[in-house]
């Protein structure tokens, strides 16, 4: 039995749809629109020509930058996960609960900074010349190349996704039930095999779900590839913002966008559906 | 076993450590590089000066950047909390056919990739003949925005005993005037932490206004110009700025929502 809507909850809940239709569904339909469209002396004419997919869809460059993305967001998002994990496990299992919530704290921090300002204090760390190759100089190292290097890359991306991985990691260890833990040592299981066998397989959900935050992230980001890794070769979101800025043809940007959105959801929906099988087992 | 326990401890709070220290050491970088007389900061660091304070202070371009960036995280605010304070009403208490959808389309946008959302809306609003404007930048900030009011709203709706509401209605209140005098003044902290972390997001963000502003650039996008432009330590000072009033905002936030007994009557 459906009631028919008042105007009160008409009210309360239609701005947010209209405006989300509007300025979020909305513009992503038209840029898979527009992905048919032709550009003719500058401008776009709406039509239905696959011309910019075959054309991307043909070219080495697109799939060279497509398996380069591909390659450098599954490292971050396995780094990431690799250098958060005894963190997380450590804030969950060893501090107290005052400690934790300064953690918490002091780990949402970081996403109110400037993404941009950290990149580029980062640049001043690695070049050739800059504090850590002078500090390693100091006892006789180096210099090692550290920036416009894969090496650069992943320091950005880790920037920008450790902090949020660490946090869901935190908080899915806070759901493992202690006493799973407390009846594996008595059982005589060791400390490794206990966090292999039981901390991490309880977790599992959440773990799964803060490596896959860390992969969209960096899959999208242009800002470490470009300021830290150099930009050549470039990445789908290097190629995008090329596209973009250089002229009208948007319609070929619009392809590479969509084929990182395809990309982005086989990858969601296969990380949630390995997330939650075989649960309750 | 015992002192087993010891070390491994020892080991895991080094390991907090070392990543806080890698999280951290480009914000405090960056403000010890505004503090620094050198262009290309390296060890031994050159001698204290303001020279980059100065720099942005006289510069026309991060003025106008800044009234920019000011007026459009305002009007974001606003208008994301309002959007964000129904979606999270509704969720709260309706049950609806294709809730899920609506869900989907309140909260997603952070997920998608700041290029493509920069591309979306670019293309859409150029074709409405909106973009280059102010006004496109507050509708693509709007979008990413208010997912998080609405998150933040919902959080402190679900703190609410159901039976206050219902206990409105019995003494008479119709809907609005139960909204009025029992979900707002119980909701306020959170309202407030609501436009104060939109507005952060909206100070911080760069890369879909970057696509959409045209010639009103807000200063996230001006940085990016710097950033693909020659090497200028005036970055640091800026974000340095930048940053403190980010956490000004954020820290106003938290006390907000630390004392959930104020604002209710």
């Amino acid at each position: 039995m459906m009631k028919r809507p008042s105007l009160f909850s008409l009210v309360l809940a239609m701005p947010l749809l209209v405006w989300q239709l509007a300025f979020f569904l909305f513009p992503l339909l038209f840029l898979i629109a527009i992905s048919f469209w032709t550009v003719k002396m500058f401008q776009m004419q709406p039509d239905l020509s696959f011309a910019n997919w075959q054309r991307i869809l043909t070219r080495g460059v697109f799939w060279d930058a497509y398996l380069r993305t591909m390659i450098l967001a599954t490292s971050a998002a396995v780094l990431t996960s690799a250098i958060a994990f005894p963190a997380s496990y450590a804030i969950s299992f060893k501090l107290s609960e005052r400690a934790k919530r300064w953690m918490i704290f002091v780990l949402i921090i970081p996403f109110f900074t400037s993404y941009l300002v950290r990149v580029y204090s980062w640049q001043v760390f690695l070049t050739d010349a800059g504090i850590i190759n002078a500090a390693l100089g100091h006892i006789g190292l180096g210099p090692y190349p550290m920036l416009n290097n894969t090496f650069g890359t992943l320091v950005g991306m880790v920037t920008l996704c450790l902090p949020l991985v660490i946090l869901l990691q935190t908080f899915s260890l806070n759901f493992v039930n202690r006493d799973l833990i407390e009846a594996a040592h008595n059982l005589r299981c060791g400390r490794l095999r206990t966090v292999a066998s039981v901390v991490v397989p309880s977790a599992k959900v959440g773990l799964v779900i803060a490596a896959l935050f860390a992969f969209i992230l960096s899959f999208g980001d242009f800002v470490s590839p470009l300021y830290l890794g150099g930009g050549n070769p470039p990445t789908l979101s290097i190629m995008i913002t090329d596209i973009t800025k250089s002229g009208q043809q948007w319609p070929r940007a619009a392809v590479v966008a969509i084929m990182m959105i395809a990309t982005l959801m086989t990858v969601a929906f296969a990380a949630i559906t390995y997330a939650y099988k075989e649960r309750g087992k | 076993m015992g002192n087993e326990n010891k070390l491994i401890n020892g080991w895991l709070m080094l390991h907090i450590a070392l990543c806080l220290i890698f999280i951290f050491a480009p914000i405090a970088g960056s403000f010890v590089f505004s503090l620094n007389s050198d262009r290309f900061p390296s060890l031994p660091l050159g001698e204290f000066s303001l020279d980059w304070y100065r720099a942005i202070w006289n510069d026309p371009l991060v003025w106008s950047g800044f009234g920019n960036t000011v007026i459009v995280g305002l009007i974001v605010a606003v208008i994301a909390t309002i959007l964000g304070f129904g979606g999270a009403y509704t969720d709260y208490r309706y049950n609806f056919f294709g809730k899920s959808f609506y869900l989907a389309l309140a909260l997603l946008p952070p997920t998608i990739p700041v290029v493509i959302m920069g591309l979306a809306m670019l293309a859409f609003l150029s074709r409405i003949q909106l973009s280059g404007s102010t006004i496109s930048v507050v509708i693509a900030h709007g979008v990413m925005c208010s997912p998080f009011a609405m998150a933040i709203i919902r959080l402190r709706l679900s703190q609410m005993d159901p039976d206050l509401e219902a206990a409105a209605w019995n003494l008479g209140g119709n809907e609005w005037a139960t909204l009025r005098h029992v979900i707002i003044p119980f909701t306020r902290p959170a309202i407030f932490a609501a436009l104060f972390i939109t507005m952060a997001v909206s100070f911080d963000e760069f890369a879909v206004a970057w696509f959409v502003s045209g010639l009103n650039e807000t200063l996230p996008v001006k940085i990016l110009g710097f950033l693909q432009g020659q090497v200028s330590p005036r970055i640091n000072a800026i974000g340095s700025l930048a940053f403190l009033s980010s956490m000004t905002l954020i820290v106003l936030a938290q006390l907000l929502l630390r004392n959930p007994n104020e604002g209710s009557k």
